[in-house]
């Protein structure tokens, strides 16, 4: 599934974050394929480090301001930073804003470094580079049609609601816009901005097991097949917190767009899934 | 005491006894910038928070108390703890008040001040993380929870889940680590745990 040589291929910078890197390594596997089938370059930061995450925010304001800000500093001018977790772009993006605002603490973390702090640098989501420059796109390298496919858009809570970031983009809608365009049907009426735990699910699972589990129950009220999240720890909350009978498979945006568009290997990505969707992909495929 | 005689009181310098103290409101909206004072109780942001019934107190009786300058309670309330900073409430305050945002600055104060921490299983837990963060520059899984679990006892509890993780690999034997970790452990020089 390679796109025909040398057709705007578009540079991007690419930060995976600590989720993509391991745990959720297929979500970042898958979107690689999907951005090399769309002709996005993204090119890995070198030697980024994780983006902060709540606890150095929660233990230290200058820790995670600084953690943040050498991930700035090793991105290269001249091409927009792309994040696919939206707490590491939250992240990193409250640090651009803070650095812009505040040039001494700035100054002092560049000479730390020993390289300037790039505070001008876009940094977007993927759905954001999609939507900017792969619409037409996608119509066009589509491999596999996603016809009968019903999902539930789980945006989770952070990728568009942080007032502090409210001049950035905002994404409700644009999920179920590009997955619509690959003929999947989008289900409407179930709990798709409900926050999906973060990381209580590792301290305290037992406050987050029943509000898993009404986000599951309201998909399978509204008849859906599947929820699509937009963040990799979302979708492992939802996959590991659910304690009911009814199941639904929980996947990764990428990994349905790279299905789309083609993809061979996604039993290596579905295989690490803790409900498995493999029936779902079946009946997709006996569907076509 | 008699009280000074009109010629006494015109050669008394004006001693300022008491100054009130700056108001609590000002001290979190200076770090938050949520305008606390705003806030009539309309009661959305509770209603909307989904971790709730975890709290002790909702998050307009968190605001309240603030209101009230009561710094000790809000301190040491579990809430701070247990809001995860989904934003919910911010969304839908209407009048704009970052609840959120103010959750931040009262976990930071109350980190800072060094007070009883209202949940301490999830102080326990960021610190795992950052120790991981400062080992590896990047967070293991597979580290922070064995040692959050060795912290907290609580081995018996998740082991389902954790077994499950494991089997699917979903968590990683081994860290993936930034290879110049000393510019990291160099950002942990301003952190308050180097000064216990
Ligand atoms: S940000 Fe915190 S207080 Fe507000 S809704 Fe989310 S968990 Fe509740
Ligand atoms: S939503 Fe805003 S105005 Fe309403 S109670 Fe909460 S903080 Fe106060």
């Amino acid at each position: 599934m390679s796109r025909a040589q040398g057709i705007d291929r578009m540079d991007f910078s690419y930060f995976p974050g600590c989720s993509l890197a391991t745990t959720c390594t297929e979500s970042n596997q898958s979107l690689m394929q999907a951005a090399k089938a769309l002709g996005f370059n993204l090119i890995e930061l070198p030697d980024w480090n994780c983006c902060g995450s709540s606890s150095a925010q929660t233990m230290c304001k200058n820790l995670s301001l600084g953690m943040a800000a050498r991930n700035l500093s090793l991105a290269p001018a001249g091409r927009p930073l792309v994040a696919m977790c939206p707490r590491c772009l939250h992240y990193l993006r409250s640090a651009r804003e803070c650095l812009k605002a505040d040039p001494e603490r700035r100054r002092e973390l560049e000479e730390s470094f020993g390289r300037p702090i790039n505070v001008d640098i876009e940094i977007i989501h993927f759905l954001e580079v999609l939507v900017r420059y792969g619409l037409d796109r996608l119509s066009a390298d589509a491999k596999r049609s996603l016809k009968g496919l019903k999902f539930v858009p789980y945006y989770g809570c952070t990728l568009f609601r942080p007032p502090r970031l409210e001049k950035d983009r905002y994404f409700q809608g644009e999920m179920e816009n590009v997955l619509k365009a690959l003929g999947a049907e989008s289900v409407p009426n179930a709990l798709s901005y409900r926050c999906c735990g973060s990381f209580l699910s590792a301290t305290d699972p037992e406050i987050v097991a029943p509000l898993v589990n009404e986000i599951i129950d309201s998909a399978a009220a509204a008849k859906a097949d599947c929820l699509i999240t937009a963040c990799a720890m979302c979708q492992l909350n939802l996959e590991i917190r659910n304690t009911r009978k009814t199941r639904l498979p929980i996947f990764h945006f990428s990994e349905i767009l790279a299905l789309a568009l083609g993809a061979e290997d996604y039993e290596k990505w579905f295989v690490r899934h803790i409900v498995d969707p493999r029936p779902v992909i079946r009946k997709l495929a006996k569907a076509a | 005491m008699s009280a000074p005689s009109p010629q006494q009181a015109a050669t008394l310098e004006v001693i300022e006894t008491a100054r009130p103290p700056r108001p609590l409101i000002e001290e979190v909206k200076e770090r938050s910038g949520a305008e606390i004072s705003r806030c009539y109780q309309c009661r959305a942001c509770g209603n909307g928070c989904p971790f709730v019934t975890a709290m002790d107190y909702t998050p307009n009786q968190v605001v309240r108390l603030l209101q009230f300058g009561m710094r000790e309670e809000v301190l040491k309330c579990k809430t701070i703890w247990v809001c995860v900073g989904c934003h919910t409430c911010s969304s839908q305050c209407p009048m704009g008040i970052d609840i959120a945002a103010m959750m931040d600055a009262l976990r930071l104060m109350a980190v800072e001040e060094g007070v009883a921490i209202g949940k301490p299983n999830i102080i326990d837990f960021h610190e795992e993380v950052l120790k991981s963060l400062e080992k590896n520059g990047r967070a293991h899984k597979l580290s922070i929870m064995l040692g959050y679990k060795r912290q907290t006892g609580g081995w018996f509890k998740d082991v389902d889940v954790g077994l499950k993780m494991l089997a699917k690999r979903k968590l990683e034997l081994f860290p993936s680590r930034v290879k110049a970790v000393g510019e990291i452990t160099d950002l942990f020089k301003c952190y308050w745990r180097e000064s216990k």
